[in-house]
């Protein structure tokens, strides 16, 4: 059971308190009208699921009631660093070095 | 009468644990034995002479004890005095006995002792091959469950009570800084240290006693016998604060994040014997900041053929049962061994007064020290050699002892025979890395000493002891100490000076990689080799796999059920893939392990649920009318959580009596739904209106205060997902409404929306359903009753329909809402949750001679689908869009934001002309009423499979209108009216219906808006 640290309660948290919600950074566009159909079938449908650094949208469910952000390894279930809306991760597939999951 | 084993006088180890004057009687398979205090039912066992405690799983063949621990693959009991206390999975090697305990063989009929399947197995043994059942019961696959089921009960693989469990159980979170599993040497020595410098400490272990090994072994530390050094650290341990003692605890399963499970069995050491009320298990939920693995390794018996014949042991447990209950399982003794340590065995059985005939050492020589001790005691050692083969039925009676080659690939002389009862064997010994895998470690091979061990996935965890692969207690207790600090300091903490007890330093000469040992004839020739017991997997049957082309360990494993048993393969995994590896002509690392998976041992269901169990499974929710309810003869539904009101029968009524008194009441004068289980969502601030206008399908920008609008509510993929009335309060402040199960749902939506998407939106959402009690009054008498305990002015000109009033009803605070979901002239009565029963009972007072009937969701469900409003949930499935519904005047697709799920509104597939859309049926025989979920098919006379064109969403007998009414979902219905429709039933009738609108009743809606 993940073990997770909640940007807005800034508190460690067992996951029993938290419910995730798929991918993050999953924008609406902003012009919904005039997308194509394969522009808005790859914002409805289409996520990525990577072997490795992935960042997931949280909800402290029973606890704050903020959703936030976790970057996580989906191999180890390390989690990377969690951090509030609207933020960006600073660690990325692109920082992490693939063997070793790390910096 | 047979020999008792059990010694004692001079010829008894002084380190026992067993106490010879408290006698315990138990039964085993009907037969009463007795035992001391401190015994195993195992050690008991054996102290009795019993040879047998099971029947093998595939070849009947019968099977004695064979370890000392949780690596037990035989002595796999059934244990319990009645049907309620019923527990399968016992290992005989780790329960304690207890007066009047009872337990017996899961397999063997009709007795273990007399087996009819062992001579089945002798008979079709051989054409049991790998993968047998695999390749004998895969046709006709209809018949796999009456194979399977003979199967099973053949195998014997125990059984649950049929009674519900009486016992309890429960769950307790634990937070430490370091949690030590495993209270050997090794645990010890680390949990001390990492106590001494402050650190929060739980330790562990799953005996009945601290100790681990040190309670087998015939050692000294600090002068002392080792027992001296185990009390006095855990009397320190126990006397600081900061430690958490637990013994009869295993820790059984690793999870992420350092999550760790911890067993405790509180009271089965005591069964009924347990004060009353006690808990009898205890499930510790631990999070620690770094785990220390001190679990210790387990000791590989060799494989040779006959090995599962009674009387052949793992070398360490014959020493086990000598030294810690004064138990020696046989008269004879034939040790086999690939390393120094085994010798100890030979040893203590010298000692206890019984006959060594020899050691079968399969190196050219041993250490220094043993070889020593060996001449002192005038053991007949023989080198270079191996015990092939085992001769005997229910008991060992001779071995088969050859010489070997330098590798121990194959024989190099004629076997020559030595006459003993026990054979007692060591291939030297497995770290128990099981933890250490749990959440995705793959455990090292280490050559050295041929074993794995756990490798460095997870981060905050450490590894010591035999665990770790340090075998030597002087090297022990000097890892440990060190571990112990280093976990300290990683904590955080400061940590103080490592120290340890000290012990001699014992020189050791090299052990022998060898797993099978080899016979004049290749495995699949030889008698068998057994590598798993439990699962009765050989040598042979292993090489077959390889030699059919399985090439991956996981696959072998599968294809052989290799470690498939409850003891998950502890002392034969290693052995299992060495023979693999060796026949695939791969290493041990290149062929690696199979997973280790949680639960270490096996856990009774009890003590995960906790005190989760019956009312608390899952809770109950109850409006503030509910006792009014059950004193009103209510049946309920489940709703979600909620227990709502199903209907209310009168005596001597059917259901469909009440369903048809209780409609018509409404229709003809009035009715009262408690309507308290809706979601209600207070919604305030500035953008309160532009968020509504968002979420909702509709337009929501001109809602006039004191006004209320039925909303749909779409996901991105244009599909309902939930509906409901929203009223405006004040500009700033909304109430919005949603169904009864999707509460909870709509208010993670809405709230996901704001702050993921809109947060520069200021809004705020509060969850107010409990807050609330709600009963909705319909029917034509309906403003005639409320007005006589109102203050608000009822006037239809003013208070029209979709209007909401604020002011007092039986002299509480209340809101009204003039809404409705019957169809009729209807009043939504809210008033603080506190006073709902009083009002309700306030307006029974009044109501009685309007004829006022309670009514509950059945009732409801009649009423509303009589003016084909939807249920969300029921009409819709998530694939139904507004217009499936024909619901398109409730979609608003100028507004200026691109509300949610309207793009896909126009998506090609949701303008298909031919998708299932939402119609009623009126059924040719108006009395049918086709059961909810019917396939409807245009042609009847088609042949299945007929092509099916949708089903009937509700369906229920109006006896407002006298006939029956139904919605369904059809393809391309909304084009269909008036064209008829089959509804094929599984008794072969066809009820046939023909399209119609939904709304059966007061189409133009006159009746709402009196």
């Amino acid at each position: 059971m993940f073990n997770i640290h909640c940007p807005y309660c800034e508190e460690y948290r067992s996951e029993e308190e938290f419910h995730p919600s798929g991918e993050a950074h999953i924008e609406r566009p902003k012009d919904p009208a005039n997308c194509t159909e394969e522009e808005w079938g790859n914002y409805l449908f289409f996520r990525k699921n990577p072997r490795g650094i992935h960042h997931e949208l949280w909800h402290h469910s029973i606890g704050c009631r903020k959703f936030f952000n976790i970057t996580r390894n989906t191999q180890t279930y390390e989690i990377l660093e969690t951090y509030k809306s609207g933020e960006k991760p600073t660690i990325t597939a692109s920082t992490v070095s693939k063997k070793t999951g790390v910096k | 009468m047979k020999h008792s084993n059990r010694i004692s006088g001079n010829l008894a180890s002084n380190q026992s644990r067993v106490d010879e004057n408290k006698q315990i009687s138990f039964e085993f398979n009907k037969k009463s034995y007795k035992g001391l205090a401190g015994d195993t039912i195992a050690s008991a066992l054996l102290a009795n002479s019993v040879d047998i405690v099971g029947r093998s799983f595939k070849y009947g063949r019968p099977r004695g004890i064979v370890t000392a621990g949780a690596d037990e693959p035989n002595g796999i009991l059934q244990l319990g005095a009645n049907e309620a206390s019923q527990i399968p999975n016992i290992r005989a090697t780790q329960q304690q006995i207890y007066p009047g305990l009872v337990c017996s063989s899961t397999n063997g009929w009709p007795n273990a002792e007399t087996d009819v399947m062992g001579v089945v197995g002798k008979l079709l043994g051989h054409v049991m091959p790998p993968g047998f059942y695999y390749k004998t019961f895969m046709a006709p696959s209809k018949l796999w469950m009456t194979y399977e089921k003979m199967i099973r009960k053949g195998a014997g693989l125990g059984r649950t009570s049929l009674e519900n469990d009486p016992d309890k159980y429960e769950n307790i979170n634990q937070f430490a800084d370091i949690l030590v599993v495993g209270a050997g040497p090794a645990g010890i020595t680390a949990a001390l240290n990492a106590a001494r410098s402050g650190a929060r400490v739980i330790l562990c272990d799953e005996q009945n006693e601290f100790g681990g090994n040190l309670l087998s072994e015939k050692v000294m530390i600090d002068g002392e016998p080792a027992q001296a050094w185990i009390d006095s650290s855990i009397t320190e341990l126990s006397e600081t604060d900061n430690v958490l003692l637990l013994k009869n605890s295993t820790v059984n399963g690793y999870h992420d994040h350092n999550f760790l499970t911890i067993h405790e069995r509180c009271t089965d050491h005591l069964s009924d014997n347990a004060p009353a009320g006690s808990v009898r298990q205890r499930m510790h939920r631990v999070r620690a900041k770094q785990v220390i693995l001190a679990a210790g390794a387990h000791e590989r018996p060799l494989v040779y053929a006959n090995n599962d014949v009674p009387g052949c042991m793992l070398a360490s447990s014959v020493t086990t049962y000598i030294n810690r209950y004064n138990v020696v399982p046989g008269r004879s003794l034939v040790l086999m061994t690939t390393n120094d340590n085994a010798y100890q065995t030979a040893f203590a059985w010298q000692k206890a007064g019984r006959h060594v005939a020899a050691i079968v050492d399969t190196r050219s020589s041993a250490g220094e020290i043993v070889t020593q001790q060996a001449t002192e005691l005038g053991l007949n050692v023989i080198y270079s050699s191996v015990v092939t083969e085992t001769k005997g039925g229910k008991r060992v009676k001779a071995a088969l002892v050859a010489t070997i080659d330098a590798d121990g690939t194959q024989v190099t002389s004629d076997a020559s025979e030595i006459g003993c009862d026990t054979i007692a064997s060591s291939g030297g010994w497995s770290p128990a890395v099981h933890l250490s895998c749990h959440t995705g470690g793959k455990p090292n091979w280490r050559d050295d000493i041929q074993g794995f061990v756990p490798d460095d996935f997870n981060k905050d965890m450490f590894v010591t002891g035999a665990g770790n692969g340090i075998y030597a207690l002087a090297d022990i207790l000097k890892d440990a100490a060190k571990i112990g600090t280093a976990a300290v300091k990683a904590c955080g903490l400061t940590a103080k000076r490592a120290s340890s007890a000290k012990t001699d330093e014992v020189e050791v000469a090299p052990s022998m990689p060898l797993y099978l040992a080899p016979h004049s004839k290749p495995s699949t020739r030889a008698p068998k080799q057994f590598v798993d017991f439990q699962l009765d997997v050989t040598a042979g049957s292993i090489e077959i796999a390889v030699n059919e082309g399985f090439e991956s360990i996981e696959h072998v494993k599968r294809y052989t059920a290799l470690g498939f048993g409850t003891d998950q393969g502890k002392s034969s995994n290693i052995n299992g893939i060495a023979i693999a590896a060796k026949k695939m002509g791969k290493t041990i690392p290149e062929t690696g392990t199979t997973i280790f998976r949680p639960n270490y041992t096996p856990v009774t269901f009890g003590a995960i649920a906790g005190r989760n169990v019956e009312e608390f499974f899952d809770i109950e929710r109850y409006s503030a009318m509910h006792s009014w309810h059950v004193e009103h003869g209510a049946l309920f539904e489940d709703v979600g959580q909620w227990k709502r009101p199903w209907y209310f029968p009168k005596a001597g009524e059917s259901m469909q009596d009440t369903l048809n008194r209780e409609c018509l009441a409404t229709r003809e004068s009035v009715g009262i739904l408690d309507a308290s289980t809706l979601g209600k969502i207070d919604i305030q601030g500035p953008d309160a209106r532009e968020f509504l206008n968002r979420v909702y399908t509709n337009a929501w920008l001109k809602l006039p205060v004191g006004r209320c609008r039925y909303g749909l509510m779409c996901r991105e993929d244009g599909m309902v997902f939930d509906d409901g009335v929203t009223s405006c309060i004040s500009d700033n402040h909304f109430i919005m409404t949603t169904t009864s199960g999707g509460a909870a749902g709509v208010f993670n939506w809405l709230e996901e929306w704001h702050q993921t998407e809109w947060p520069e939106l200021e809004v705020y959402f509060n969850s107010v359903t409990d807050q609330w009690a709600t009963m909705s009054l319909s029917g034509p008498n309906a403003r005639k009753l409320l007005a006589e305990i109102t203050d608000i002015d009822l006037n239809p000109e003013t208070f029209k329909f979709m209007d909401l009033r604020e002011g007092e009803v039986a002299g509480v605070p209340a809101r009204v809402f003039r809404i409705s979901f019957t169809g009729e002239q209807s009043y939504e009565i809210n008033v603080q949750a506190n006073y709902g029963l009083a009002v309700w009972e306030k307006l029974f007072e009044h109501g009685e001679k309007y004829n006022l009937t309670p009514y509950g969701t059945e009732t409801m469900h009649v009423l509303r689908a009589e003016k084909g409003f939807i249920i969300v949930g029921q009409e819709t499935d998530g694939s139904m869009m507004p217009d499936d519904l024909d619901m398109g005047w409730a979609v608003s697709r100028n507004k200026e934001f691109n509300f949610l799920g309207q793009r896909s509104m126009s998506r090609t597939d949701s303008v298909r002309e031919d998708r299932k859309q939402l119609v009623g049926l009126r059924t040719k025989d108006p009395k049918a009423v086709a059961p909810e979920g019917s396939q409807i098919v245009f042609d009847p006379e088609q042949e299945i499979p007929m092509t099916m064109v949708g089903h009937v969403t509700s369906s229920y007998y109006s006896a407002c209108l006298g006939h029956s009414i139904a919605m369904a979902v059809v393809k391309g219905g909304l084009k269909k009216m008036g064209e008829t429709v089959f509804m094929p039933q599984a008794d072969g009738t066809n009820i046939e219906a023909e399209i119609c609108s939904p709304v059966f009743y007061d189409p133009k809606g006159d009746r709402q808006n009196v």
